[in-house]
């Protein structure tokens, strides 16, 4: 794996990432026409859909994609094993439930008129995280590193603890809010207008900015969490830093497209296969990956069955499901 | 006087007083003794002494202990996790690499200590990594994926992580469990090199012969208590390692250093 390879391979990651953004909000049930685009104003519905509706959505969608995408990694790093995905681990459950609530209980839990769910969908992520690192951890011994088995199993343990709940928060609440959030945990970037995107924003960028300050101390950390005290890592406070991080993006991610899944699966191991595994470049091809795979398979759901739509997340999944299993064959080989 | 005066002169490592209990169970108790610079000790015992935990409490992955711990003459506690990485490196006993990186990848984060945060390694850095893998034998698959290494091969690349992470100090978690006799003596007497480079060694072991071949000195523990600790030729008579193992040995001396070796096949208790 050449210096100038690994350059390369983000270099053209990048510029996929600029043309993916820059073409997929043209692309629809009709093209954008030019003129619509510089002329919203004047043009009618078709500068409307574009700015207020493609663009966010287009937006969203890649925002999403990249802060699964890096949380995957960060988990990955942490657990020392391929397999640990917010999915997986059971931390998109424990955001939805965050989230839920927040929808159920909505009015009396915004703050200032902004929607607190990201908040909330943010505190089930780290609860969730805690909750499974805690217990893996405990089963195997922190030092002896993460079975795969055991983790996968703790992870569906806590995904259905969570999901439980969430089936609980369904079941009081009235047909409209039940609707909401049904239709939401499927998984999808159904955003019109702005509001979603900047209530996503701040928490996804956060934790990417963590992730990317780290890339040394994830290295290390992949080594074991002996060897990286013995390197110098602050073990305890790095990995708080990372879970924090990683509880932000799929906190925000969450909150507002629902648990898509798989994309911090996928992602970071073919990014691995094209960059290596040193996370100085693995951090930030994944983030350019994530978000280009994501937008387009936004773009996909939305065209593919127009004018109805099918949610990002039942694609991911149907793209993931085998990919994890031959994962999982491999590795158990 | 200067901090790094005094830890040139002082021993590299002090332990007075170092208790641990984890559940009512007591695992070390009242473990003291130095380690002077330039020394080579062997810490041996029989399975579940506290050899490993003891390594443990030194390097901070344990917490809980009472007592005091020296590294270069100032607590352990006192030093930055960055700045105790320069003075003491660790090789414990090691995790299976999951992912693939190359053998001088794993030795490059050896100077995580010593590249200030947000930097990249400087000219300086990779010079020492290249340096550390020629010393340590490995530089022929330095780049090949840590995973496809045999067992061998990778614990010597460990060390050479530890090497480039040039502490005066090496503590080493049974470095040669699990290998063949090739290998074990190959890691030992590159060991033995960088003893003679004027690094302190500090080795956890189950072999009595390398813990008394190699290391000038032993320290012995039972149940968490040091029940030898000295010159690494007086272990072995048998009235002492009858009081750490049990059981007596046969013994006999080495043709070429005169130490005395013990063969299997003991007298039976």
């Amino acid at each position: 794996m050449t210096r100038a390879r690994q350059t390369g391979v983000l270099i053209v990651l990048f510029i996929g990432s600029v043309v993916v953004l820059l073409t997929m909000p043209l692309i629809g049930m009709k093209l954008t026409p030019i003129q619509a685009i510089l002329d919203p104003a004047g043009s009618g519905i078709e500068g409307e859909i574009f700015w207020r509706i493609r663009i966010p959505r287009v937006l969203a969608a890649w925002l999403a994609g990249a802060g699964l995408a890096s949380a995957g990694m960060a988990f990955q790093a942490l657990f020392r094993n391929s397999l640990a995905t917010p999915f997986t681990l059971g931390v998109a459950s424990g955001a939805a439930l965050g989230a839920a609530l927040s929808i159920r209980f909505g009015v009396a839990l915004s703050i200032a008129g902004i929607s607190s769910t990201p908040l909330w969908a943010f505190a089930g992520a780290s609860v969730s995280i805690l909750l499974v690192y805690g217990i893996t951890s405990g089963i195997i011994g922190a030092r002896r590193g993460m079975n795969t088995a055991t983790m996968l199993l703790v992870g569906v343990a806590v995904s259905f603890f969570f999901s439980s709940l969430n089936m609980f928060t369904q079941y009081i609440s009235d047909f409209t809010h039940t609707f909401r959030i049904i239709r939401w945990l499927m998984g999808g970037v159904q955003v019109t207008g702005y509001r979603s995107v900047l209530e996503m924003l701040p928490l996804v960028l956060g934790g990417l900015l963590i992730t990317l300050l780290l890339t040394r101390e994830l290295d290390i950390l992949t080594t074991g969490e002996e060897m990286a005290a013995g390197r110098g890592v602050d073990v305890v406070r790095t990995r708080n830093l990372l879970f924090f991080g990683a509880s932000l993006m799929v906190g925000g991610v969450v909150a507002v497209c629902g648990p898509i899944g798989f994309v911090g699966l996928m992602v970071p191991h073919i990014c691995r296969l094209l960059v290596g595994p040193g996370h100085r470049f693995l951090a930030p091809a994944s983030i350019l990956a994530g978000g280009s795979f994501l937008t387009l398979s936004d773009t996909f759901a939305r065209t593919i069955i127009a004018p109805a739509e099918i949610p990002v997340g039942v694609i991911t999944a149907l793209l993931g499901g085998p990919f994890f299993l031959a994962l999982l064959i491999r590795d158990q080989r | 006087m200067r901090d790094d005066v005094a830890a040139q002169i002082g021993p590299a490592l002090e332990i007075s007083g170092l208790s641990l209990s984890i559940g009512g169970t007591d695992i070390l108790r009242n473990v003291s003794f130095d380690i002077p610079q330039g020394g080579f000790r062997s810490i041996v015992g029989p399975n579940g002494s506290g050899k490993t935990t003891l390594l443990r409490c030194v390097m901070g992955v344990i917490t809980g202990w009472t007592g005091d711990v020296l590294v270069g003459g100032r607590p352990v506690a006192s030093h930055r996790r960055r700045d105790l990485a320069r003075l003491v490196s660790y090789v414990p006993q090691s995790d299976e690499m999951v992912f693939p990186y190359t053998g001088r990848e794993l030795v490059m984060m050896g100077r995580y200590p010593h590249i200030s945060p947000f930097t990249r390694p400087s000219r300086a850095d990779i010079e020492v990594v290249e340096h550390t893998l020629e010393t340590t034998g490995t530089l022929s698959f330095a780049d090949r994926d840590m995973r496809t290494l045999s067992g061998g091969e990778r614990q010597k690349m460990f060390i050479a992580g530890a090497l480039a992470q040039e502490a005066g100090t090496m503590l080493l978690d049974e470095p040669t469990t699990f290998l063949d006799p090739r290998h074990t003596d190959e890691i030992l007497s590159i060991l033995a090199d960088l003893n003679r480079s004027g690094i302190t060694i500090v080795i956890v072991t189950h072999d009595i012969n390398h813990a008394v071949h190699y290391a000038d000195s032993v320290t012995a523990l039972v149940d968490g208590s040091i029940v030898f600790n000295g010159l690494s030729e007086d272990l072995m008579k048998n009235e002492v390692l009858g009081s750490v193992y049990g059981k007596e040995f046969t013994l006999v001396k080495h043709p070429v250093s005169g130490k005395m070796m013990v063969l299997p096949g003991g007298p039976r208790p």
